[in-house]
């Protein structure tokens, strides 16, 4: 694997391997010292084209635990404000030698793009609407550490479909491990042709008994000044997920951050089904994972320093998945 | 309403040649047989029998051997030449150079330039240097309302006096039916064709793309075909309601084929025209999210497709024009969605066609020929015609060559092509411009020099 661009690059095997490799390195955080070897002499560049506090810092101290270099470029503040175009930013960062780029941008596509001009590794961490890979991996992890299984689970997507990359990256991944979902929400937020991505549509919660998993999505606050719903208190009545409406059963999941009262009521994101502590706990293993898939293998590294043994590596979690 | 003559001429030597056996096929005349053909000081002086024209003076000799045909130069009713403003892109020596290599006699430019041609005094400078710089004949078309706002009308009187062919705020819909039926009435005083880009940009919004699976699943906006398709019906039946006379540009659905088949139904005077791209990719095509896929109006369904070339070849579409939309790289070598609309499209037009409807059996040559050549009568010039006496508009072609589109290079000054790479049939050699040569392919060798 040279690139993480997309969840749909992945196969099954891929994923779970990824999946594997971070439960390997879980452990790794619950040491005194959080830090292993695995990258050292690498660099890591953050290049951030949207705000981002929990993606970006989750990919900083993913690169810092494997004693990884890392250096963030936002992109306010910087020559990109100036009218400097992706293509030159790239080409300039690149002059220092990244071994990997970490992207996000409001652009579809951008990874794909900068992954052609430049030797550096590229992760998506989100292009526009369309991907945020490693949120999808970081829920499946999530989700096999609490259930053990996904084949077989009905996994419900609720809220704003539309303008959502996690919903998109999350029906790809999820149906590849095996679940069955069902995206549901305002039918202004349903983009055309959704089930083409294999998914069901249903425009209210009355099943959402049948669901195993309930995966509420981020309603922002501009979409109700767009009129894509009447307004935030029709939107809850219709869509929040809350306490009569989650079944003791289900397992709750947001990618973050909540608007509570909107999406998702007060009482289930402090509720013991909630997971949403956890999956943003996955997010450093799991991006851990898919910098040391992208970095340990046959690339070496610009600095000419030797290679971390694999070894290293094994030995850190007892090379057994939990 | 007199004036200045529509088209302007570039200063090109008027062209002497004999051409030998070549196929000559016109749709007007009509006539598909062998033929030798002589051209004389720019004008066609003789149609004989294939094998019997002997070259008798200084001309330059073209032996067809069969296997080339000559039709009559194409018209394009709708190119960017990106000047004044925009020559970083394109120029009128670079684009009507373009549009001569894809065989075409005569182009009208938009006025979606910078500033935007609205005004006499601009169109006369236009116009002025079109005579210097281009290659083949020029017609302009000036804006509807003043700077493409919407808010005014162009001193409409005086720009047709001044040799405007008519009016379009292309790049942008007259989003106001009230303003439009102003624009509308005040062509009675005026006269001129009012080309519309029709988009209601209440649903456009900001899409990038065709609405649909394929937009779902990049996470793209997408611009539901009825943004087009809900305009276009509007706009002809404001036409219908004032008698105007309205042409639809750059149709890309199945919907406005309705709309326009219905307004030709009432005997509305409506006409319409459709591009090469619409009529060959699709927005599968836009998967890759290659920005040269990426045009206004967007590529739409495979049904889609079909019914734009169901259209023409029955003639509910009436012509074929290229929106010619040169980009630098730089602009184009961007995320999709960053991306500016347009493909280039002149250099490549005919083979396309030609390669995905004539060899496939879509559509006949002559049918084709007549689609390419018909924006002319649609803005009230003569279509070419190859007859004895009539001023040379006419193009060679080698419907036999296979080639690789911009494998050599582009004549236009951009390369935003979205046939780029795709191995074409049919490669215009000679390109004869209201009797001057204006094209002549590198491969052709003189004979009889």
């Amino acid at each position: 694997m040279n690139h993480l661009l997309s969840i749909e690059d992945l196969d099954r095997a891929a994923i779970e391997r990824i999946v594997t490799q971070a439960e390997r390195f879980s452990e790794v955080s619950d040491r005194e010292i959080k830090k292993v070897p695995a990258l050292r002499g690498r660099m890591v560049l953050n290049l951030f084209y949207e705000a981002s506090t929990r993606t970006r810092s989750s990919f900083e101290l993913a690169a810092k635990r494997l004693s990884a270099d890392v250096v963030n470029f936002a992109a306010s503040g910087s020559s990109v404000e100036k009218g400097e175009s992706l293509k030159d930013t790239v080409l300039t960062l690149s002059a220092h030698k990244p071994d990997a780029i970490v992207l996000r941008t409001p652009w579809a596509g951008a990874s794909e793009l900068v992954s052609k001009w430049c030797s550096a590794a590229i992760v998506n961490a989100g292009d526009g609407k369309r991907e945020q890979p490693t949120q999808a991996l970081l829920d499946v992890y999530t989700l096999r550490r609490r259930l053990g299984e996904i084949d077989g689970l009905s996994i419900w997507i609720v809220g704003d479909v539309a303008h959502s990359r996690v919903a998109r990256s999350n029906i790809i991944a999820f149906q590849r491990m095996g679940a069955k979902v069902t995206v549901a929400g305002p039918p202004t937020l349903i983009p055309r042709g959704i089930e083409e991505l294999g998914c069901e549509v249903r425009f209210t919660l009355d099943e959402l008994a049948s669901a195993d998993v309930v995966y509420a999505l981020r309603m922002q606050r501009e979409r109700m000044s767009e009129t894509w719903v009447p307004s935030p208190r029709e939107y809850a009545s219709w869509y929040q997920i809350n306490g009569r409406r989650l079944s003791p059963h289900q397992i709750l999941m947001h990618p973050g951050p909540v608007n509570r009262g909107v999406e998702l009521s007060g009482e289930v994101v402090d509720s013991p089904q909630a997971v949403i502590t956890a999956q943003v706990e996955a997010g450093v293993v799991v991006r851990m994972a898919v910098l040391y898939e992208l970095l340990s293998g046959a690339r070496e590294p610009h600095t000419g320093v030797e290679r971390a043994p694999l070894a290293d590596v094994a030995t850190v979690g007892g090379a057994q998945p939990a | 309403m007199t004036g200045a003559a529509p088209l302007v001429n570039g200063p090109e030597p008027l062209a002497d040649v004999l051409l030998r056996e070549v196929r000559l096929l016109d749709p007007r005349t009509p006539i598909d047989a062998p033929a030798d053909v002589r051209i004389r000081a720019g004008r066609i002086a003789e149609l004989a029998a294939p094998g019997t024209l002997e070259a008798d003076g200084a001309e330059e000799v073209f032996e067809g051997g069969g296997r080339l045909a000559l039709l009559p130069a194409f018209f394009d009713p709708h190119v960017h030449l990106r000047t004044p403003g925009q020559e970083h892109k394109e120029d009128l020596e670079s684009g009507t150079r373009a549009a001569a290599a894809g065989g075409y006699g005569a182009v009208i430019a938009m006025p979606n330039t910078d500033p935007v041609l609205d005004s006499a005094p601009l169109l006369r400078s236009l116009r002025d240097a079109a005579a210097r710089e281009a290659r083949i004949s020029v017609g302009f078309l000036a804006s509807i309302t003043r700077g493409l706002k919407g808010e005014q009308l162009t001193e409409m009187a005086e720009l047709r006096q001044q040799g405007a062919l008519g009016f379009t705020d292309d790049g942008r819909p007259v989003q106001s039916a009230g303003m439009l039926q102003k624009a509308l009435q005040y062509q009675r005083l005026c006269g001129g064709v009012l080309a519309l880009h029709e988009e209601d940009l209440t649903l456009s919004r900001s899409g990038s793309m065709n609405d649909g699976a394929v937009s779902t699943a990049l996470g793209i906006r997408g611009i539901p075909t009825v943004a087009e398709s809900t305009m276009v019906a509007r706009d002809a039946a404001l036409a219908g309601y004032e008698d105007g006379r309205v042409h639809f540009q750059h149709l890309s659905c199945a919907g406005s084929v309705d709309a326009v088949a219905d307004a030709k139904q009432r005997g509305w005077r409506v006409s319409a025209e459709v591009t090469p791209h619409h009529l060959l990719l699709t927005e599968e095509d836009v998967r890759g999210m290659d920005t040269r896929m990426k045009m206004h109006p967007p590529l739409a369904t495979d049904a889609d497709r079909r019914a734009l070339v169901d259209a023409l070849r029955a003639g509910t579409i009436d012509c074929v024009a290229t929106d010619h939309a040169p980009h630098a790289r730089d602009e184009k070598e961007v995320p999709f969605e960053q991306a500016p609309m347009g493909t280039t499209g002149l250099e490549t037009a005919f083979a396309a066609l030609y390669s995905g409807l004539v060899v496939s059996g879509e559509l006949e040559l002559g049918v084709l020929v007549a689609r390419m050549t018909a924006g002319a009568e649609l803005f009230g010039l003569p279509a070419p015609r190859i007859v004895a006496g009539e001023l040379a508009g006419v193009t060679l072609v080698d419907l036999d060559a296979e080639w690789v589109a911009g494998e050599h290079g582009w004549e236009s000054r951009s390369e935003n092509c979205c046939f780029a790479g795709r191995r074409l049939r049919g490669r215009v050699l000679l390109t004869i411009a209201a009797g001057a040569l204006a094209h002549r392919d590198r491969s052709l060798a003189m004979v009889g020099a």
